[in-house]
């Protein structure tokens, strides 16, 4: 039996950035909000500090920001005929816990999609004929133009440094030429770049590509946000991704938000409250709030006007299924919608090593400090007779040189022992890597449901995740990794090491923590999970953020489409949900 | 010597009401309006009263909070108005002869951790304020521990003995050469601001120095609290007005971020103060020493950096780079508003290295104000430096980017572990 706490105008599940974006809209707009965060307070001066935010065994090794899988994990399967089997470590992808989220260990590379990325079918099949029959892939019910505001507002209280390609419609040299429409230059100008990425756009530009510098959470240089929070020039240390920035360099909830937000008398901050479902009206048309459990046991409902669900998303579409909201998604029948075109990202490799001359200085580095082309994106490019659709970026990006996680070494090398060091002696100050960053389509096959054998800590069966590349994906990929190995080729270096992807897709070696669908948007109820405003479909009271809503996922980053989409359903709630409380678009 | 106050006493005797006003903004003294409570609590403020007398902020000015002192600990007084333990039988005129002479309503002494040694300027409108607004609070019933001092301190008459060396009971009298800000200005910080009780160095018996010894620097729980004279080229010789008045409204300038003792300062009293008071204030601030003050600046000699060849330059510049200039910059001039200006610190080139040296080793953490509200913070180097590495560092930055300053031995960085 819970108890039963004083109702609020807000609670939010999930304090990463999409929760402290969300709270920090709502109580501008005068609401009493309350944010549920299952781990505990975590803040750059008290815990990231610069005299220990740098340390590997730590951070990458122990897991130190890292979701705790002894208390809840998920089963995972290639395919139907598999059974699942619980995730005891993480792997493939690293879904952060405590203040921030995931959002405190992330590089900072921060893209928009494009504005075909949106209609992925009807661009795809205006294009290119029907698309295969198992590919699910959808419109996401929102277009580009609907979304640049929020695209610029996410990017200016971060402060992203880089160099628009299309302003206004004018093609901006030095930018990205094939991105939408920017309405204004980003906040700060590019990172300063090192030698690894200058190398790579020299070559690209040979060979007629358009290299640009990669849009950065890192600050280029001081910077103070529209909400007057102050982030520090980066330091090049090389330390962002599975790591907390020191220097208040990175954008974070922490670095751009919580300052100003933790002060408002109508904002309140639970930590180690963990949700265990959303709680419905007795006639099962509405939220009524959630039920949550803290670490002695206590159990509480939480009433609440609103309901947002911004937990990561395998515990979005975990919350949705365990609450008993809306339909699961039927892999036979095609039928239902929860956990549905779960995706994920597809990326690959290719390692220049050069000779002793170049000299790399891999520890220079920053998580978004890179050289980037766009020629092989989503439709950037003519896909006829290429048997795929969609696409990826390709780039140098010198994100570390971390001692124990980052040392090349050309193909031959021993695995272990002295041969291995004296490779990695040779090559560590001498060699680059070209990255390769591919879409992943949705297919019928792919989707997240309830295990039938395993169960969390709470009692709740454990979520299942079904996933592995299509056949999409593995053509595409290597389409990208040929376009990166011809890059490779033109840096002139003493040899390359090609790294492509293969399937099945495995969940042990990290790869991204870019997963995407489950909860998806678009344009009616029978295909989608929530509206283009984040607001379910069955509970009009009800709104999730997070990628969950990204119906297939495109060749970028997901953060800035993330951030995006908050910062619009925030607008939509302060200008027409709290008016006229009820559906944002009529199904 | 006299204090500054008094001289000024006859000279400014003839004037009165056209100048005094602005310092007592014309409020009907009617004891229990709206007006005179708010005003009341903005001057406890001013006063920064919650500092010593809040010890739990569920039970605001029950008093009892600890303050210690190099005689023993104090326990500060329940200002709340519960009869028996705090200051509910009392009657205005009770409180304002305790602002005034230091006294209870028995006559018994109290001890000048109550700093009525600059209450004593306080007006009688602005005591009554103060009391009019500590009845409306919610009285609580909260018994003070005595204070825990040797003999014979511990007999409160012997503050007698004290009061007659220290103490004079005054009235505040606006000098006439100065401005109606400056003067208003000097009322807060001689009276309910209490500046110097930090900011200038203390006699055996624990008075404040006053003359050409004021403002000089102090000692406050265990911080170095700067000079604010500007003829000693070690605290505010470079600041403007309007940083000074940016630092004491929102925590940091382009100079540097409140730290220790002043961060509470700020967060609890300068931080509400009206624009016009903040101004008075720093326009006063500025204005010291005055001119009958003694000049320090002409034996201030020119002090010569330590060459960069000596050693421990040589490491504290390994160390510096390594350890602090993704921060403050290899030119040791931060990042405005962000991290601490080096180049311009009055901290870091301080004849007494007592704040520089808890900086590096406790760290310290920015006050959040609405302009500055991130949290930033010094960290603590203690665990990762030994007493060596931050003699050699502090002695590196108080010797490079344009400071003169002597050097710190390891000896002065082991008894602040």
């Amino acid at each position: 039996m819970s108890k039963k706490l004083p109702r609020r105008d807000v609670v939010i599940v999930g304090f990463g950035w999409t929760g402290a974006i969300m709270a920090e809209q709502l109580t501008a707009e005068g609401l009493d909000v309350v944010a549920l965060e299952r781990g505990v307070w975590r803040d750059t001066s008290t815990d990231y500090a610069v005299t220990n935010a740098q340390d590997e065994v730590r951070y990458r090794y122990r897991d130190e920001l890292f979701e705790v899988l002894s208390r809840e994990s998920l089963t995972f399967r290639n395919n139907t005929s598999q059974d699942a089997l619980p995730m005891r470590m993480l792997g493939s992808f690293l879904p952060g816990t405590n203040v921030g989220g995931s959002g405190v260990h992330w590089n900072g590379q921060t893209w928009r999609f494009l504005p075909s990325d949106f209609q992925a079918r009807t661009h795809n099949e205006e294009r290119y004929g029907p698309l295969p029959e198992d590919m699910t892939v959808q419109d996401w019910g929102i277009t580009y133009d609907e979304l640049e505001p929020y695209y610029t507002q996410f990017e200016d209280i971060c402060g992203i440094a880089g160099k628009a390609g299309n302003l206004n419609g004018e093609i901006q040299e030095g930018g990205n030429p094939f991105e939408g429409r920017r309405s204004s230059e980003y906040p700060n100008p590019p990172m300063e770049m090192v030698l690894a990425p200058k190398l790579f756009a020299k070559a690209a530009s040979e060979l007629g590509h358009n290299p640009f510098p990669g849009p950065s959470a890192n600050m280029s240089q001081p910077y103070t946000n529209p909400l007057g929070v102050q982030l520090g020039p980066c330091t090049y240390c090389g330390f962002c991704e599975k790591y907390a920035c020191g220097n208040y360099s990175k954008a974070t909830a922490a670095t751009t938000i919580l300052p100003v937000l933790m002060r408002r008398d109508n904002f309140e901050l639970r930590t180690q409250a963990m949700v265990l479902r959303v709680l419905k009206t007795g006639d099962g048309r509405m939220a009524d709030g959630v039920e949550y459990i803290t670490p002695e046991g206590e159990v509480y409902h939480q009433p609440a006007d609103i309901v947002i669900l911004a937990a990561y998303i395998t515990h979005n579409v975990h919350l949705m299924l365990v609450s008993d909201i809306g339909e699961p998604y039927d892999p036979r029948s095609g039928e239902g919608v929860v956990g549905k075109n779960y995706a994920y990202q597809v990326t690959s490799g290719v390692s220049v090593f050069f000779d002793k001359d170049v000299h790399i200085n891999p520890y220079v580095g920053a998580g978004a400090l890179g050289m980037v082309i766009d020629e092989f994106n989503g439709d950037n490019f003519d896909h006829t007779g290429l048997g795929f659709i969609g696409g990826g970026y390709i780039a140098t990006w010198q994100t570390n040189g971390r001692p124990m996680e980052t040392h090349r070494v050309p193909e031959g090398t021993p695995k272990f022992g002295a041969g291995w060091k004296q490779a990695v002696r040779d090559n560590y100050n001498h060699s680059l890597g070209i990255g390769t960053h591919g879409a992943v389509m949705s297919y019928r096959g792919n989707y997240l449901d309830l295990d039938p054998t395993y169960k969390d800590a709470y009692g709740r069966p454990l979520m299942r995740m079904t996933f592995d590349f299509g056949d999409n994906e593995m053509k595409m990929s290597n389409f990208l990794t040929d376009r990166a190995v011809e890059i490779a080729r033109a840096m002139n270096g003493r040899e390359i090491r090609v790294a492509r992807r293969t399937r099945p897709y495995s969940i042990v070696p990290y790869q991204s923590t870019h997963n995407t669908g489950g909860t998806i948007m678009g344009d009616n109820p029978r295909d989608s999970v929530i509206n283009k405003y984040q607001q379910s479909w069955d509970l009009p009271n009800l709104f999730l953020t997070g990628a969950g809503a990204f119906p297939q996922n495109a060749g970028y980053n997901p953060t800035g489409t993330v951030g995006a989409l908050a910062y619009h359903t925030a607008n939509a709630i302060r200008t027409q949900y709290l008016r006229s409380p009820g559906p944002l678009v009529q199904a | 010597m006299k204090s500054n106050l008094q001289s000024n006493i006859t000279a400014a005797l003839a004037f009165s009401v056209a100048i005094v006003l602005p310092l007592c903004p014309a409020v009907a003294q009617d004891k229990n309006t709206w007006s005179t409570i708010q005003r009341g609590y903005y001057l406890t403020r001013m006063g920064d009263c919650g500092a010593c007398h809040t010890n739990d902020e569920a039970k605001p000015m029950a008093g009892d909070y600890p303050l210690p002192t190099p005689f023993g600990t104090i326990y500060s007084a329940n200002l709340t108005p519960d009869d028996q333990t705090g200051i509910g039988s009392w009657t205005d005129d009770d409180f304002y002869r305790a602002m005034d002479e230091g006294k209870r309503p028995d006559g018994t002494r109290l001890y000048p951790a109550f700093p009525y040694t600059h209450f004593t300027i306080v007006t009688r409108e602005d005591s009554d304020a103060i009391f009019a607004y500590l009845k409306t609070l919610e009285p609580v019933h909260q018994e003070v521990d005595p204070p825990d001092f040797p003999f014979p301190l511990n007999i409160r008459l012997a503050m007698m003995g004290w009061n007659m060396i220290n103490f004079e009971d005054r009235e505040f009298v606006p000098n006439a050469d100065k401005s109606a800000e400056w003067n208003r200005g000097r009322y807060i910080a001689e009276g309910l601001g209490h500046c110097a009780m930090c900011h200038s160095p203390k006699n055996l018996i624990g008075a404040e120095k006053t003359g050409s010894e004021a403002y000089t620097g102090g000692m406050a729980e265990g911080w170095f609290a700067p000079a604010l004279r500007k003829d000693l080229n070690a605290g505010l010789d470079d600041w403007s007005k309007e940083e000074l008045v940016e630092f004491l409204k929102y925590g940091r300038n382009g100079h540097t971020a409140a730290f220790g003792p002043m961060s509470e300062v700020i967060s609890k009293s300068t931080q509400h103060l009206t624009d016009d008071d903040v101004a008075a204030l720093s326009t006063y601030i500025l204005d010291l020493p005055q001119d009958e003050d003694e000049d320090h600046s002409s034996k201030d000699e020119q002090r010569q950096p330590l060459s960069s060849d000596d050693e421990r330059m040589r490491v504290g510049k390994v160390i510096y780079e390594a350890q602090c200039s993704a921060c403050h910059a290899p030119d040791g001039d931060g990042i405005s508003g962000m991290f601490g200006d080096l180049t311009r610190s009055g901290i870091v080139k301080s004849e007494n290295d007592t704040s520089l040296l808890r900086l590096i080793m406790d760290g310290a953490r920015a006050v959040p104000t609405d302009k500055y509200p991130t949290p930033q913070a010094m960290p603590a180097f203690a665990w990762k430096l030994n007493d060596e590495q931050v003699a050699a560092v502090a002695t590196y930055v108080r010797n490079s980017f344009g400071n003169a300053a002597p050097a710190v031995s390891s000896d002065a960085v082991s008894p602040l572990r």
